[in-house]
């Protein structure tokens, strides 16, 4: 099986702080994993430190993508290479057509891949069949990039985004916040309909409602900055009925489990 | 500034004087005698006034002393020039189908310009032509709505306009075509000075969309000094984009006074991409109940250049919306200058006055001065306004870039972005899509946007 993902041992922060104290994480190809933890367990400074914010602080560890060295590469080469962040909070462009947004983007990726770039007619044709998939309204082409958009609209755009990029391994950050069920399970569907064997989704979410409709391989808990738990999608189960409180404070005692479940 | 002239001492206003000897009699030139006392007024004003000074606080930031310093050669004739039909291609917004009114050195050219079919009680046409036929709506309107009392440029431009549009709808008529309103600079000599004169009357539920632009090819410094007087009378809607493209030598000083009625709603655009040196200001009275009013302007410069924007929001009745949005672009040496004041009387309640003026430096020596003013004397009201000057939004190029998009191309695409947040405004989608393709164009000479 190919290893999409290794994250080993990272350490990271900002401004000083520790976030992340150490966090091991194997994703092969084809596998879907969710990470739950509570509010500050360091869930979207993962997300941030593997697309490549600047403003982190590596301290410790290492992230191997495809077995390249993640960490050395800009946030435009990791998406052309393949990496994906559906945003918590999408960014609002004034004045960046979403048309022209996406074409760029996706003749970046696809040069990078060195495959010939799309023009108007093919990309309009590729942009409205994915546009029905996620629900989209027909005027969203000419809108500005997330201007106005509702909550449940700039999550879709996320989603919609990646089914146009098509990436390797996709980062869903708290993709299910702000959205009513509705949307969820659209945006869950469009999601599910991206899954492949060569591809990886790492789903990062506070509840497990969004796991109702995609399905993890693994389920992962996160607290201060360290994967203290790792199950199958029981776990995700367990802890809506129990809460985090259980595990957090088994972790404190220093009782953390062999993570077994992790992929070998 | 008096300097001396053989035995006498001659002031900066005299040699206007000089030339304000033709019109200066009832009936001159085959004009109503209406019009006379208007043109003695701004001469006197204009006199009185002088250029105005750095002290001067509307003018504390823009030094006019060069214009001051030309000689004055107005073009009070119509001149000898070679443009063709086919010459007008080289000027942007041709391909957009409008009844096209063309004036070369401020004189209207019938040969260049193209007439659409027109609702048949609409004029739309040369303003000289309409006073020459004393068209019953002029005495009522042409000089009674610009103020000269604080401003030199418009007094002057009282006592020596020549020509310009004069566009009348009676009421409820709506123009099936835009009107483009050519002004072609072709700046013969130093201090040749046009003085275009436009009266725009819109009755009562009438709508209409308007486009001036001000275009020149010159070497030398040129003077182009403009003045648009526009009624928007109740419920009527009209769109407005003034687009300033004169030559880089050129000065440009122009005034809109905009008079409107209950429920009116206008919407202006002021895009400033030329000239040397150029003002803009914008006189707003909301005088009836209800009015929706959007001024939308954006301001390209580079080099040397001085963009400035004035401009005067007056809410005189209540339940008025008016809203500001100007965006300036710095590069090189240039300098923006951009003053918003908001004056609401105190009948009007339920005033939402909204101003945002945003400014991105692409150079560490261009320069902004910006000061937003309110003066609000009615109590139940919502006003804000907001000034920024900065470098480009950090989220959102990483935002770019995590989708693929290189640092340079991200930084591009949101300079390109800043510029569209104004012409997103634009209504008409024929001129939204050429003014964006134009703005572009102009952004990608800028060395510090385009992608080495």
């Amino acid at each position: 099986m190919m290893r999409m993902l290794e994250i080993k041992n990272l350490h990271a922060g900002v401004e000083g702080k520790r976030i992340l104290n150490g966090v091991n994480l194997t994703i092969n190809a084809g596998e879907v994993h969710a990470i739950m933890g509570p509010n500050g367990s360091g869930k979207s400074t993962l997300a941030a430190v593997l697309a490549g914010r600047d403003g982190y602080e590596i301290t410790e560890g290492q992230v191997l993508y495809q077995g390249k060295d993640l960490l050395e590469m800009d946030p435009e080469e990791r998406a052309r290479e393949g990496v994906f962040l559906a945003f918590q909070y999408p960014i609002e462009i004034p004045g960046v057509n979403s048309a022209y947004f996406l074409k760029s983007a996706l003749n970046e990726v696809r040069k990078h891949q060195g495959l010939p770039e799309l023009d108007a007619i093919d990309f309009l044709t590729l942009v409205k069949e994915k546009m029905k998939v996620l629900d989209l309204r027909e005027d969203f082409l000419k809108r500005s990039v997330n201007e106005g958009f509702s909550g449940g609209e700039k999550k879709k755009n996320e989603i919609f985004q990646m089914a146009i990029l098509e990436p390797k391994l996709a980062v869903l950050d708290e993709t299910d916040s702000g959205l009513d069920i509705d949307a969820l399970r659209i945006v869950a569907e469009g999601v599910n309909k991206l899954r492949r064997r060569d591809n990886s989704q790492l789903v990062i979410t506070h509840y497990q409602r969004l796991l109702e409709y995609i399905i993890p391989d693994f389920v992962h808990v996160l607290a201060d900055g360290r994967i203290v738990r790792s199950g199958t999608k029981g776990l995700a189960l367990e802890l809506e009925e129990r809460g985090y409180d259980w595990i957090v404070k088994g972790e404190a005692r220093g009782a953390a489990r062999p993570t077994e479940a992790q992929p070998a | 500034m008096i300097y001396t002239n053989g035995a006498e001492t001659m002031k900066e206003t005299d040699p206007y004087l000089v030339e304000f000897e033709r019109f200066d009699k009832p009936g001159a030139g085959g004009e109503p005698s209406w019009v006379y006392p208007i043109r003695k007024a701004g001469m006197a004003r204009f006199a009185e006034l002088g250029f105005p000074k750095l002290h001067d606080e509307d003018w504390r930031f823009t030094n006019v002393a060069p214009i001051a310093k030309l000689p004055f050669l107005p073009l009070l004739d119509p001149s000898e020039h070679r443009l063709k039909a086919a010459d007008l291609a080289a000027f942007h917004f041709m391909e957009i189908p409008a009844t096209r009114l063309v004036f070369v050195d401020g004189h209207f050219s019938s040969q260049l310009s193209q007439m659409l079919p027109s609702n048949k009680r609409a004029y739309v046409g040369s303003l000289a032509a309409a006073l020459a036929e004393n068209h019953p709506a002029l005495e009522k309107h042409l000089g009674q709505h610009a103020r000269t009392e604080k401003n030199a440029f418009t007094s002057l431009n009282s006592a020596f306009f020549t020509d310009g549009a004069f566009i009348h709808l009676p009421q409820g008529i709506a123009l099936e075509n835009p009107v483009h309103l050519l002004f072609i600079s072709t700046g013969p000599e130093a201090g040749a000075t046009s003085f275009p004169r436009n009266l725009v009357v819109a009755e009562p539920g009438s709508q209409l969309t308007l486009l001036e632009s001000y275009v020149g090819a010159s070497p030398n410094a040129y003077f182009t000094n403009a003045v648009t007087e526009f009624v928007v009378a109740d419920n009527a809607v009209v769109e407005h984009c003034k687009f300033q493209d004169e030559a880089q030598p050129s000065f440009h000083m122009a005034a809109l006074h905009v008079d409107l009625g209950r429920s009116a709603n206008f919407i202006s655009h002021s895009i400033a991409v030329g000239a040397l040196l150029s003002r803009n200001n914008i006189h707003t009275a909301l005088n009836g109940p209800g009015v929706e009013c959007i001024l939308n302007g954006l301001y390209l410069t580079k080099d040397h250049q001085l963009a400035d924007h004035w401009m005067f929001v007056e809410h005189v009745r209540p339940n008025c919306n008016s809203h500001e949005y100007f965006n300036g672009i710095l590069d090189g040496n240039s300098k923006g200058v951009f003053h918003g004041r908001i004056y609401v009387h105190q009948a009007a309640q339920k005033t939402d006055a909204k101003q945002t003026n945003k400014n991105l430096l692409l150079s560490d020596n261009a320069t902004i001065d910006t000061k937003p003013q309110l003066e609000i004397y009615a109590d139940d009201v919502k006003c804000t306004h907001g000034a920024t000057v900065g470098q480009l939004n950090e989220d959102a190029i990483f935002y770019l870039r995590a989708r693929g998009i290189g640092l340079d191309t991200a930084r591009r695409m949101l300079i390109h972005s800043f510029a569209g947040e104004i012409t997103d405004r634009v209504r008409f989608e024929p001129l939204r899509t050429q003014l964006d393709q134009v703005i572009w164009d102009r952004l990608e000479q800028n060395e510090h946007v385009a992608v080495k």
